[in-house]
């Protein structure tokens, strides 16, 4: 356990062990709900985030990017469900758009590069601060979950049967969207932009194959992102590689093993 | 002679006072400048199972969605149970026609009972409803499906899945939008079967969207010809010999109802919760038909 002896590398460890869960936890419903260009779309809509807040210079970048996250969430949820356009239609709109106004923003003077880290991420670089409101997310995800978690079960099942059962189809897509954009928002500079996604639809894709009910779902999802995150981690140190693509690497080695195991798990 | 007597001092001018009934009325759908049907009256007892018949597109489901409150509509819905207290907002349990889901989600019957009855978060701690769940599935003879996974349930087996869904808070009104479209001839004798036993054990009002002419004949109370708005109302009798029904069904009705063999099978009408003594005026005159 030589590696453990380094303090980032601690941090970096803590940081896993806290992200994971998150990210295992949200895959679920990101993949039920057929999320998964949505979730992609959150990261494109980052880099107009960050850009904003590093222009405009009242606010930090980072909330500048938790904020521009959620309202460019809510916006697509509230469109989605007051237009008759198809949803990927609608979400490809706002993550090109997101995207491009972004870049736009950034290039501006030439400055690209500063943001370049923003694209690969780096888990290394965090800070016991930076943990601590880590730290602080997760729990408050995790409260959240425990209370809307069955309606949300509900809707991603079939969202005009969650109607006919009471549930506001608005309010609950809402709360789950701003909730992804949060996470996706304050993780999105440890993984990097480009595979932040991987790890909101891998897990739950690779729990699907291999679960036959909600509880083994959330149990696998979780499991197999803190098994991908951990040894990812430590493969990157050694093998001095960035540590966010090892995890995603690792995350679709255990999707493609649990497609092979489908047969003997799902009933 | 002395029920009706009885009937007609207490519902005087005040229909829906002594008994449980609800009533839709003007109910009228537009989507943007489409009218969906407009003016719908319907008035419905508990006890009754009212079929919807008519064409496709005739504005069936939508009713049905309007009832729910699903969909922006104009018009009213009245309710009132047999005490006359509980008025206002009935619950309402409602089967969808087809049930589009992703069959390989890994959600069993009872997580989603639990999902939709229990706050307890599913994913995080053990069902505390599971006995009641039992109960709820016992009701339709499907016991044996409570851990199974809802991608693999037969279309009848889901079917009666959600009706035990729909029975569970036990409604006041229960919508069941062509529940069993697709589901085999014995699937189906198993769903009227329970149909039957909740009209008779419960106090619950049935509306049903049926294409299955020959069903609607043998089981419904009263039948509601629909073609963007109510062509016609009144016994299945009534109904399905009323000239409009002949235009619109055409085809259907001439061979079946005279010669009973290819189309309809007349069964003796029950008559069974018109006893109850009901208040409103046009349902005792109805039955003072009848009698």
């Amino acid at each position: 356990m030589e590696w453990l002896e380094y303090d980032f590398m601690k941090n970096a460890f803590l940081a896993v062990l806290l992200i994971t869960p998150l990210f295992g936890l949200l895959s679920t419903m990101v993949v039920s709900n057929r999320m998964a260009f949505f979730s992609d779309s959150l990261g494109h809509g980052a880099f107009t985030g960050l850009a904003i807040g590093a222009v405009v210079g009242i606010i930090s970048p980072m909330e500048s990017l938790i904020l521009f996250s959620v309202v460019f969430a809510l916006l697509i949820t509230w469109i989605k469900n007051k237009s008759s356009a198809s949803t990927d239609t609608i979400i490809g709109v706002f993550s090109s758009t997101g995207i491009a106004l972004g870049l736009m923003m950034m290039s501006y003077g030439g400055g690209f590069n500063k943001f370049s880290n923003y694209l690969i991420g780096d888990v290394l670089s965090i800070t016991t601060q930076e943990l601590a409101s880590l730290l602080l997310v997760l729990v408050l995800v995790f409260i959240i979950w425990g209370l809307m978690f069955n309606k949300l079960l509900v809707l991603s099942i079939n969202q005009s049967f969650a109607r006919s059962r009471g549930i506001d189809v608005m309010l609950t897509e809402g709360i789950f969207a701003a909730m992804v954009a949060v996470v996706v928002a304050i993780s999105i500079q440890w993984v990097g932009l480009l595979i932040i996604n991987s790890l909101l639809v891998l897990p739950a894709a690779a729990a699907r194959n291999v679960s036959n009910s909600v509880k083994q779902y959330h149990a696998v999802s979780i499991g197999s992102a803190m098994i991908s995150g951990i040894s990812g981690l430590i493969l990157a140190y050694h093998f001095n590689m960035a540590a966010g693509a090892t995890i995603v690497v690792i995350s679709a080695l255990i999707f493609f093993i649990t497609l092979l195991l489908k047969p003997r798990f799902v009933r | 002679m002395l029920k009706r007597l009885f009937r007609h001092s207490k519902g005087e001018g005040n229909d829906c006072s002594k008994l449980c009934c609800t009533k839709i009325e003007n109910f009228t759908v537009k989507v943007g400048k489409l009218t969906i049907f407009e003016d719908v009256n319907l008035h419905v007892h508990c006890g009754q199972l009212t079929a919807v018949i008519g064409p496709n597109g005739a504005g069936k489901s939508t009713l049905l969605r309007a009832i729910l409150g699903e969909i922006s509509h104009t018009g009213t819905l009245k309710y009132a149970d047999a005490k006359g207290k509980h008025t206002g907002k009935p619950i309402i349990g409602y089967v969808p026609q087809y049930l589009k889901f992703d069959v390989s989600a890994p959600i069993t019957v009872l997580d989603l009972f639990s999902a939709c009855r229990s706050h307890r978060p599913i994913w995080l701690m053990p069902s505390n409803i599971r006995d009641e769940v039992e109960e709820s599935l016992k009701r339709v003879k499907a016991a044996n499906l409570i851990d199974r996974r809802l991608g693999a349930l037969s279309g009848g087996e889901l079917q009666r899945v959600l009706l035990a869904l729909a029975l569970n808070p036990m409604p006041d009104i229960l919508l069941l939008d062509e529940p069993v479209s697709g589901v085999d001839q014995n699937g189906l004798e198993i769903f009227y079967n329970i149909l039957e036993d909740l009209q008779n054990n419960e106090d619950m009002a049935i509306i049903l969207i049926s294409h299955d002419l020959n069903m609607v004949a043998r089981h419904a109370d009263q039948v509601v010809l629909m073609n963007k708005g109510v062509v016609c109302s009144g016994t299945p009798e009534e109904v399905f010999h009323d000239s409009r029904t002949r235009r619109i069904f055409g085809m259907l009705t001439e061979g079946g109802a005279n010669h009973g063999g290819t189309g309809f099978v007349w069964v003796e009408h029950k008559k069974k919760k018109h006893q109850q003594g009901c208040g409103c005026p046009d349902c005792a005159e109805a039955e003072g038909d009848e009698e």
